[in-house]
């Protein structure tokens, strides 16, 4: 592993993500807009379901977007031939990882700094643990998307194909990660299958900073979700051959 | 006399269920162009990833400078060019370079002399995407001038680009070749053969014939490459 190589990867990935006006824009103001949205819809009703959901859609958007947005730019990369070229050169598998993970970790660190200080300074929602920790956790999640998205975009051949993966990988943990009912009330199986979903343990840190103020806990789903992109990172790297049939 | 840049013995590929080489073997010294000539699908693109150590191999080997193609030691040492321009579309020819010399731990200033060696100094700050075909595939060109490789494997660099620009790349070639490196030219345009110092005609995965251009036409008596491809076949039959 190189510093100066995985450096290089995480500055191009941000200058073409700079470049691409439109990308950059709704990379910033989506989560913003269906932040606003949430609040919105449950402006009328008398039980604080902004309060209990907020949170949670929190640590959903850097996790889909940035999932979405790395299987197809690795995908990308895999059939422009610009990974052939760079695994010809002096490039670990491991800087190129690390470079995405870190030029994504940046942009999901814009986009929930933004999305939090509109969440909590504008719409009122209510977090009682310390507001920056969303952000970290946030940030964490976005590393895990881009982690899972890499490695899935192994297995796409097409960019059809790596945007399928999304219902495929994404949604059965959206919908079991406890956001729409408790975990520990799914029926035990699901239970058992939640507890081994890294998403899960984002949608825990985000409902437990919401409620309590002590990090403890928190820390310790950031761990978990870390050590998941850290194993995806991995996963990944597996995928990368620089010998192909 | 410097070790030899390229020495591939027995090679056999298959790709896809297909035996796409079939037992290749020569060496490339350094200070020479060499040109592989040879229709589209008879495996040369397969022949150029193996040199680059980039391709899975089923036997034989290729090995560089005296080490297996593909270790560590050689990545910096040799530049190569895929068919299709392999560059970044959002990024500004510029930006392109700057970002493959930081791979490579080159020096900023190499970024602009390989840009002036492909004749884009004009468009440095395009984006590549808005680039014409050929533009870009200098841009590609240019990425494999970074770092003064010792041994350039390109890959149909001359494809589309206008007769006096083709010139001039060759030129190029000679001059990169001149100062030791070894060059090693695919193209499936015969006419680009008397650009070599030597010639490698390959048809369907077997080279048919390895001289210098005058060396191949004398052997078939032939006055130009194109005949000389035509007799080799049907000297050998369609054995192959």
């Amino acid at each position: 592993m190189n510093p100066r190589i995985t450096f290089a990867v995480a500055t191009r990935v941000l200058t073409q993500i700079r470049r691409d006006r439109r990308t950059a824009a709704m990379l910033l103001v989506l989560p913003c807009l269906l932040m606003t949205l949430l609040w919105w819809m449950f402006v009328d009703s008398p039980v604080q379901f902004f309060d209990r959901l907020g949170p949670g859609l929190l640590a959903l958007f850097p996790f889909i977007i940035m999932f979405l947005v790395t299987s197809v730019t690795t995908l990308r990369e895999r059939s422009s031939g610009t990974l052939e070229r760079l695994l010809a050169m002096p490039m670990g598998k491991f800087d190129f990882l690390l470079g995405y993970a870190i030029a994504f970790g940046v942009v999901a660190a814009i986009q929930s700094a933004l999305a939090v200080a509109l969440s909590v300074g504008l719409l009122g929602l209510e977090v009682q643990g310390p507001v920056w920790l969303l952000t970290v956790v946030a940030i964490a999640d976005a590393v895990l998307g881009s982690a899972l998205g890499l490695f899935v975009s192994a297995f796409a051949t097409t960019e059809f194909q790596a945007v399928q993966f999304m219902p495929a990988f994404v949604v059965p943990q959206i919908l079991l990660c406890g956001l729409f009912i408790p975990r520990e009330q799914l029926p035990p199986v699901l239970e058992a299958i939640s507890n081994v979903l890294p998403l899960s343990y984002a949608t825990d840190a985000m409902q437990t900073l919401s409620t309590t103020s002590a990090t403890g806990e928190v820390w310790q789903d950031v761990a978990i979700v870390t050590a998941f992109a850290l194993a995806a990172l991995g996963l990944g790297a597996a995928t990368l051959r620089r010998r192909t049939p | 006399m410097m070790k030899k840049a390229v020495e591939v013995r027995d090679l056999v590929v298959h790709r896809g269920g297909r035996e796409v080489l079939k037992g290749i073997g020569f060496t490339i010294e350094g200070g020479s162009v060499t040109g592989l000539l040879g229709p589209s699908g008879c495996g040369k693109s397969t022949l150029m990833r193996a040199l680059v150590g980039v391709q899975q191999l089923t036997s034989g080997s290729v090995q560089a400078f005296g080490e297996e193609a593909g270790t560590s030691a050689l990545r910096s040492r040799i530049g190569y060019v895929t068919q299709a321009a392999s560059v970044y579309d959002d990024l500004t020819v510029a930006e392109n370079l700057t970002f493959f010399a930081k791979v490579l731990g080159v020096s900023g200033d190499q970024v602009d002399e390989s840009i002036e060696a492909v004749d884009l100094g004009n468009h440095a700050d395009q984006v590549v995407g808005r680039l014409s075909g050929g533009q870009r595939s200098r841009a590609s060109l240019a990425v494999a001038l970074l770092g003064s490789p010792d041994l350039l494997v390109l890959d149909e660099p001359t494809v589309g680009l206008d007769p006096v620009l083709r010139r001039d790349l060759w030129k190029l070639f000679h001059e990169i070749a001149d100062r030791g490196a070894a060059v090693f030219v695919s193209s499936h345009v015969m006419d680009e053969a008397d650009r070599c110092d030597r010639l490698m005609l390959m048809r369907e995965g077997v080279i048919i014939a390895d001289d210098t251009p005058d060396g191949i036409r004398e052997k078939t008596r032939t006055d130009d490459i194109e005949s000389a491809f035509l007799s080799l076949v049907e000297q050998t039959g369609d054995a192959a």
